[in-house]
């Protein structure tokens, strides 16, 4: 047993996470999809993360879209997504056998994070109080889609509920029609990576006192921060703003509308009016290229753009500048704005969609795209990289999503000893 | 400057750490000028929303980097530092001697977070841009929106807050990192590159299907009913989404229509679907009398999940939000009194505790005499020289 106690990190052992820079850490991965992408943030800096799925696997693989679309769970692409950079075992805490066997991967663990609804853990005897009496440095945190207590703790989420009570909806989509979500869910999003930025600020308190706490993320919390400085506006002066299809709201002191998204040849590209010295020299580089390709009139040629200030901007000064910049982008293409763009200093973007962005050549010079290996397919996939580059240590996908119950053996066998005749008892359980 | 950047330190401040915020007055953030909303809708440096709720538990300093006492302040704050946060476009830094190559030479265990749009590297890597642009450059503006229709604004720069959590990410790794090595790293955070993470099954999607996933409106393929349905005011919606056959069964008893249980159109996932039109119709037929509390409330009570559309007003009077204390109202010199947002995380033992945004400079005095431990007579020189602005 003293060896099942001694951290990961006095091992000696070779560290799983390969040399990232979290990487004498273990995680145990309790999430399913609402909140996987937090042990993948916690996998891509280097720590070991091991997810924890129900026998016959986490019912989020059965969702979205697949490899070659074959809908066989081992084939999901938000599972792969999710997923990689944790090894993966397979645990039922429906049976008493699968949380005696929690409890044994809870000591050598020092982070543990779980989506279970309120009050589920507790019930199995795995609640915060009793994993904290098993290893007194744990950081214990829970995704949930209200939080764990509060008069909606219990009410059941999703993307579209978290996009909605958040506030978000309201600010987007036409006035007068639907509020909108965006159409690839984004609520979990949020809540996984919040919740390895809470995970992270807990670990660093029991690094430095020994002593593990209880992390709450909300979801709907989580997406407050989408809305950016919109819940200013109520603060100072008690003003809800309205959706307004492509235009920018809350930009003005005179309630002046702003159009964001613009037509152009092939698609729509994203251009604003800013003030201040960056939109001055973003505006000036825009008349001059609508100069070259002879189309700017007077009113911008001759417009000062120093003084010019969006805030005090009226709807009536903002349409004679909107015009002749909609005319001229209508005759675009996606691929020249982009290009032109950075040539000029012009402040703005091509609306991409998922092909523009994977034949961007910013992203290919970075090297943002990363092949993983997938011998179960027999094939190598580009996956979008990690999310930042760190000067110490690889930050980088060293091993795709597991598959169910990949690392049995690995994990309950050779790590914590289980014989083989108790694993094949645990199987005959369907404990594992 | 602006928001993503600055939320990081937010943030980090909320959970203890001391957080100096250094500002130009000649050159002021964005946010403190050219952005709404002002106190009494008046412009000035210390009146907008839009500073404040980005810049809470931070001590603020002023500061001329072009001078080259200035500089040398600039150099023995970076020697007090853990942490040094920059979102300027790659060179920046760099012209400034603030770059991190120069920085580790004073400081040499410091965690150097660089976060801008393109990130360090690559030939876009000097484009300058705005969040509410990016959002579109990373895909999420082109998947919002009505079907066959045009894209929608994400409301503001939705991506700056997830470079936030990301950077948050990296700098608390790289602090744990500095702590067990006693060395410092640069982290080339590229705000593009965070936001890609939020959509990789789609790019994925691309990849192996070649599928170029689009907008849907609220539309989901795993569920139906799935959307906003209209309500009881003006402007007031609710959402409703059922995930299973057993919700939508839940649901037709909740709003006292069990014989829509029996109809083939709407029997399983696959009929629902094929009439979403007419499922809509009937759904917000029994919704619109209600008040988006009341549909909320009767479908939550029978396990089916559904929500308020929240406005911003809505989102101050949200019980739950209220029991989390996601708004903390502080006094402040020029706004009187401004809410203040939490982080979305509530820690057990060592909760957020947020102290006012700064005014510019407001904290000259006690950084550069108490912490850096500079006289107030060499304070005043420096005021005078223009060192200090």
């Amino acid at each position: 047993m003293a060896d099942e106690t001694r951290r990961l990190a006095d091992s000696g052992a070779p560290a799983p996470g390969g040399g990232g820079i979290l990487a004498p850490y273990r995680v145990l991965d309790l999430t399913d999809r609402t909140g996987w992408l937090c042990g993948r943030i916690l996998g891509d800096v280097g720590a070991d993360v091991v997810k924890v799925e129900p026998p016959g696997g986490d019912p989020g693989r059965r969702l979205g879209s697949f490899y070659r679309d074959d809908p066989d769970p081992a084939k999901n692409l938000a599972w792969f997504a999710y997923n990689a950079n944790k090894r993966g075992v397979t645990l039922s805490l429906e049976a008493a056998g699968g949380t005696a066997l929690l409890r044994r991967l809870t000591q050598r663990a020092d982070m543990l994070i779980e989506s279970y609804p309120p009050g589920f853990l507790e019930a199995c005897g795995l609640g915060y109080t009793a994993l904290r009496d098993i290893n007194p440095r744990l950081v214990v945190t829970s995704i949930t889609p209200f939080g764990q207590t509060g008069p909606y703790a219990h009410y059941r989420g999703s993307d579209l509920v978290a996009m909605a009570m958040s506030g978000l909806m309201s600010l987007v989509g036409e006035s007068g029609r639907p509020p909108l979500r965006v159409s690839l869910p984004q609520a979990a999003m949020w809540a996984g990576m919040y919740a390895a930025g809470g995970t992270l600020v807990a670990h660093h308190h029991a690094q430095v006192t020994g002593h593990g706490q209880h992390v709450d993320i909300s979801t709907q919390a989580s997406l407050l921060w989408a809305l950016a400085n919109a819940p200013a506006h109520w603060s100072l002066l008690r003003e809800d703003l309205h959706r307004a299809g492509n235009a920018m709201v809350g930009r003005t002191i005179t309630g002046a509308r702003m159009r964001a998204i613009y037509r152009c040849r092939d698609g729509h590209i994203n251009f604003i009016i800013y003030g201040g010295e960056a939109g001055r020299r973003s505006n000036e580089a825009m008349v001059r290229w609508m100069t070259e390709s002879g189309g700017a009139p007077d009113s911008l040629r001759q417009k000062d753009w120093g003084p010019f200030n969006v805030a005090t901007a009226t709807q009536e000064e903002i349409e004679a500048i909107e015009g002749p910049f909609a005319a001229f982008l209508e005759k675009c293409t996606k691929a020249e704005f982009a290009l032109e763009s950075v040539k000029r200093g012009v402040l703005g973007y091509p609306v991409a969609d998922a092909q523009d962005i994977r034949e961007d050549p910013q992203l290919a010079a970075r090297g943002s795209w990363q092949r993983v290996e997938h011998a179960e397919l027999d094939a190598t996939l580009t996956y979008p990289g990690p999310f930042a580059k760190f000067s110490a240590a690889a930050c980088t996908i060293r091993r795709r999503a597991p598959g169910i119950g990949e690392h049995n053996d690995e994990i309950y066998r050779d790590e914590l000893g289980l014989s083989r005749r108790a694993m094949q008892a645990l199987r005959q359980e369907g404990v594992i | 400057m602006f928001a993503a950047g600055p939320v990081v330190g937010k943030h980090l401040g909320e959970y203890g750490a001391t957080v100096i915020r250094v500002e130009s007055r000649n050159r002021p953030d964005g946010f403190r000028v050219h952005y709404p909303p002002y106190k009494d809708n008046r412009p000035g440096l210390n009146r907008t929303g839009s500073f404040a709720i980005f810049n809470d538990s931070k001590l603020g300093v002023t500061l001329n980097l072009k001078h080259a006492e200035g500089h040398a302040l600039a150099n023995r704050l970076v020697a007090w530092a853990d942490v040094l946060i920059e979102n300027f476009v790659p060179g920046v830094m760099e012209r400034n001697g603030l770059g991190y190559e120069a920085v580790q030479h004073v400081n040499p265990s410091i965690v150097y977070l660089s976060t801008c749009n393109m990130g360090q590297t690559g030939p876009k890597a000097g484009q300058r841009g705005f969040g509410s642009q990016l959002t579109s450059q990373s895909g999420f503006t082109y998947l919002t929106g009505y079907p066959s229709g045009e894209p929608m604004l994400l409301f503001g720069p939705y991506i700056d807050f997830v470079a936030v959590g990301f950077g948050l990410v990296a700098v608390l790794a790289g602090l744990d990192y500095r702590r067990r090595t006693g060395r410092g790293l640069h982290i080339d955070l590229a705000q593009y590159e965070t936001g890609l993470q939020f959509i990789a099954p789609a790019l994925l999607d691309y990849e192996v299907n070649g599928r170029v996933a689009t907008r849907m409106g609220n539309r989901s393929p795993h569920a139906a009913p799935h959307g906003a349905y209209p309500c009881r005011g003006d402007d007031r919606w609710c959402v409703i989404a059922a995930c299973s056959d057993d919700e939508w069964k839940a649901l037709t008893r909740a709003v006292g229509h069990p014989e829509w249980q029996t109809d083939p159109r709407f029997a399983t996932l696959a009929a629902r679907k094929a009439h979403e039109d007419e499922l809509d119709v009937l759904v917000g037929a029994w919704t619109a009398p209600h008040t988006p509390l009341e549909v909320m409330e009767t479908l939550q009570a029978a396990g089916v999940r559904a929500g308020i559309v929240n406005r911003l007003s809505d989102i101050f009077a949200d019980p739950q939000l209220a029991h989390r204390r996601a708004w903390r109202e502080l006094p402040h010199a020029e706004l009187e009194t401004f809410h203040y947002e939490t982080a979305p995380f509530a820690l057990s033992e060592t909760p957020a505790e947020l102290s006012p945004s700064p005014l510019l400079g407001e904290h000259n005095r006690r950084v550069y005499q108490e912490m850096l431990g500079l006289s107030e007579q060499e304070v005043e020189r420096l005021i005078t020289v223009g060192a200090i602005e």
